[in-house]
């Protein structure tokens, strides 16, 4: 395999990484708020307070993972992402510090503020809407470059119906995927009224998280052709997608092995997340960046890599240590804890 | 006044966010050692005080952790956002490091979230100790590959630069580049004995303010020892320091001595002001020190900042900076050490009001030699980027929105800081050590 494409394939490993673990993060704030706002908190908002708790850090660090990595493996990307992004990407990280501080603030210091959840509630949807512009962008069409210097095209990524389309869809699978992950956990913790409850987020959200991969596809097809036509070309990634999605929500309906169901969403987003990725290449940014020409200096790449390996011996005994203790320790999981 | 264009608006927004995350991230790299440290000892000596002092640290250090982490993000984005031309070499030469560091920060936060929540999980309570071992593993070695990333920018190495391509690299050149031993363990050591310090001073407020008991004496005796220790260490590394800049950033050096002319047997001056004819007034001059800080030898000949081109020269009021981390850092060292002789030959003492109330200043007074030590660190290679390759201006972005985005992180900055002192003072309030003792006794 090339370098450049072992390159990608971890950055995109460790974004599809962040995309479940921030959804879980993401969604459960906001259903925490929601719970509160309609006085169901004392029904869900242990379990959500239970899992996020020891793991809200490492979600953020996989966010921090991907983008230093990208930086490292395709410094390029620095000068055309970094210039154009300034606004979005300020934004962003507004509403993640704001998220993640008050996470800290609310749930080890300060009991029981409404404001806090609210701000943790509302940030957790704007935050992926946010985000998903660095994917928008990557298509191409709201990025110019003009006497050497790159220019930032808001109105057009504003009147753009694909960029609403990614934006929908964004908010709704946190939604979907949140709903799923905490059915699974609620089931495990055997917490039969939070179950029941979650169970019913997760199969509202369903519906309009198919739809909106639907509808972005579509929209695809209008914004950049070449790339719509890679993906039909990559169709049986989405048809797997699909099966999956259908498996996981008919297990949920059937109210039956939540943690099978869960296995489905991952597969799910996995298939279409690196169906995605894949018909992407080679371009990092259209038509700016591709692999081969924003890849870093060969030595550069080895060190990387190298470094990669040699963290992971350190990384996937931790994560394994984590969601032994926090994922499947029922004692943990049911509550009969002490903190 | 210089002009308030992208590159200038750059600059004060990265300070800006390095500034304040700086103070969280110091305290982020010492706290989990003497968290690690009182609860070995608690178990050790089977002392429910250091077990007790292990755990309400902490309860507070998890709030400020989530602030070093949110800004920490800011700042990793921010390099990207605000200098892109700087960031596509950089990341080419010095991805490494970067990669590294967020591994560090990968594998202390897992720690930290099991950490926190096993307190009474293990039969064996050295499991439990076990796992803040990775934590202080990971804080340190987090700020060891930032630093290494600082130093690169005050002495790249291990690239060449042809016509503006970039050509030879060797990462690990590059990493470990001659600012990086200095660099690097001058920023650990500190960080140490600031975090020290900042619990010290805690602790004696709240004798000053509650009365004496066990269990605050053991603490602040506890905190005493480990800033005495540190404070050693970067008097030691701090001389090393100055010998680097003599060496390797002579400009820098002289900029901060207000050296002007180069000649042999250098005389230290220490504050003192600068007069517009070039003529510093009211300083004290130390004969011969600067040779000796520079070369260890009272001899030696020390560069001029008259040899260098006016335009590459950092401006004059780092020298103020630098003489005031210096002060203050004598200063801790000076109060460690007099705390200790007296908590062996004049017991008792070490608790008087005096001594107490000079603690307490100490703590506040250490994260300002931070700031003080990186402002001049930084401000004093400008107008580099990366020193003598790339100026600043060039590496800065050229969109128009910086000066929103200023006033965005401002508000935010002012926010956080508010906010994170207030919790932590109602958390402390609301529970005193002493319930906490009651619940342990259960």
């Amino acid at each position: 395999m090339d370098i450049q494409i072992l390159g990608i394939t971890v950055l995109w490993i460790f974004l599809y990484g962040y995309l479940i673990v921030a959804s879980i993060d993401f969604g459960a704030g906001f259903f925490a708020y929601y719970g509160k706002v309609t006085k169901r908190d004392d029904v869900i908002n242990s379990i959500i307070s239970r899992y996020l708790s020891p793991v809200w850090e490492v979600t953020n660090v996989f966010f921090v993972f991907f983008f230093v990595g990208l930086v490292g493996f395709f410094p390029k990307t620095a000068y055309y992402y970094g210039t154009a992004l300034l606004v979005p990407g300020s934004i962003a990280l507004v509403l993640l510090a704001i998220r993640g501080s008050f996470y800290a603030f609310g749930n080890y210091g300060a009991k029981d503020s409404h404001f806090y959840t609210f701000l943790y509630g509302a940030t957790g949807l704007l935050i992926p809407a946010s985000l998903s512009t660095a994917l928008t962008i990557s298509e191409g069409g709201f990025i110019d470059e003009k006497n050497g210097t790159v220019v930032f095209l808001v109105e057009e990524l504003l009147t753009s119906f694909y960029s609403w389309a990614v934006v929908f869809l964004a908010i709704v699978s946190v939604l979907y995927i949140s709903a799923m992950f905490l059915s699974f956990y609620a089931s495990k913790a055997k917490d039969l009224k939070a179950l029941e409850l979650l169970r019913k987020y997760a199969l509202f959200w369903s519906p309009p998280t198919i739809l909106a991969s639907f509808l972005v596809f579509l929209a695809l097809k209008g914004h950049n052709e070449e790339h719509f036509n890679n993906m039909v070309d990559y169709s049986y990634f989405f048809i797997l997608s699909f099966i999956c999605f259908n498996i996981a929500v008919w297990l949920v309906y059937k109210n039956k092995r939540y943690g099978t169901a869960f296995i489905f969403v991952m597969l799910q987003f996995l298939f279409a997340f690196f169906g995605y990725g894949v018909s992407h290449l080679p371009y990092i940014l259209y038509p700016y960046i591709t692999i081969e020409a924003g890849f870093t200096n060969e030595a550069m790449g080895i060190a990387l890599v190298i470094a990669f390996i040699a963290g992971l011996f350190l990384l996937i005994p931790s994560l394994f240590l984590l969601m032994r203790m926090f994922l499947f320790d029922a004692k943990y999981v049911e509550g009969n804890r002490e903190k | 006044m210089p002009e308030l264009d992208s590159a200038m608006l750059s600059r004060l927004l990265t300070s800006l966010t390095l500034g304040f995350h700086i103070l969280f991230a110091t305290l982020g790299v010492g706290v989990p050692l003497l968290i690690s440290g009182a609860e070995w000892i608690g178990i050790r000596r089977k002392d429910n005080h250091y077990r007790i002092l292990a755990r309400r640290w902490t309860r507070g250090f998890v709030v400020t952790v989530a602030v070093g982490v949110v800004t920490g993000t800011c700042i990793g984005l921010q390099l990207s956002l605000l200098w892109p031309s700087f960031m596509e070499v950089a990341g080419q030469v010095i991805g490494l490091p970067l990669f590294l560091e967020t591994f560090a920060f990968f594998f202390e936060a897992i720690f930290l979230g099991i950490y926190l929540y096993t307190w009474d999980r293990f039969e064996n309570p050295y499991y439990h100790w076990l796992l803040s071992v990775p934590v202080v593993i990971g804080s340190t070695a987090s700020a060891f590959f930032i630093s290494t990333v600082n130093a690169f920018m005050n002495s790249p190495k291990g690239f060449k630069l042809d016509n503006g391509q970039i050509t030879e690299i060797k990462p690990l050149i590059a990493m470990f580049n001659p600012a990086t031993p200095t660099k690097a363990s001058h920023v650990i050591s500190t960080a140490y004995l600031t975090s020290a310090f900042v619990l010290a001073a805690i602790t004696a407020f709240l004798i000053l303010k509650k009365g004496n008991s066990e269990y605050y004496r053991k603490a602040l005796h506890f905190t005493m020892v480990t800033a005495f220790v540190f404070a050693i260490a970067t008097v030691v590394i701090g001389d090393f320091s100055g010998k680097y800049l003599a060496k390797y950033q002579p400009e820098k050096l002289a900029a901060a001595e207000w050296h002007f002319e180069t000649e042999k047997g250098a005389d230290l001056i220490v504050g003192g002001i600068l007069g517009e004819d070039g003529e510093v007034k009211y300083g004290l001059h130390l004969p011969n020190f600067l040779s000796i800080l520079a070369h260890g030898d009272p001899n030696a000949e020390v560069i001029g900042l008259n040899e260098f081109p006016e335009d590459e020269t950092a401006p004059l009021f780092i020298h103020y900076l630098f003489d005031l981390m210096i002060g203050i850092g004598m200063f801790l060292a000076a109060l460690s050490t007099v705390f200790l002789i007296l908590s062996r030959w004049r017991q008792g003492w070490q608790h008087s009001k005096l001594i107490l109330w000079t603690i307490v200043a100490a703590g506040p007074l250490a994260l300002l030699a931070i700031e003080f030590g990186w402002i001049f660190s930084e401000v004093g290679r400008q107008p580099w980027i990366l020193w003598h390759v790339m100026e600043t201006v060039d590496g800065a972005t050229t969109s128009e929105h910086v000066g929103a985005m200023f006033i965005l992180f401002f508000a935010l900055y002012v926010v956080l800081g508010w906010i994170c002192i207030s919790v932590l003072l109602k958390m402390f309030r609301n529970n005193p050590v002493e319930t906490e003792f009651e619940q342990m006794d259960r």
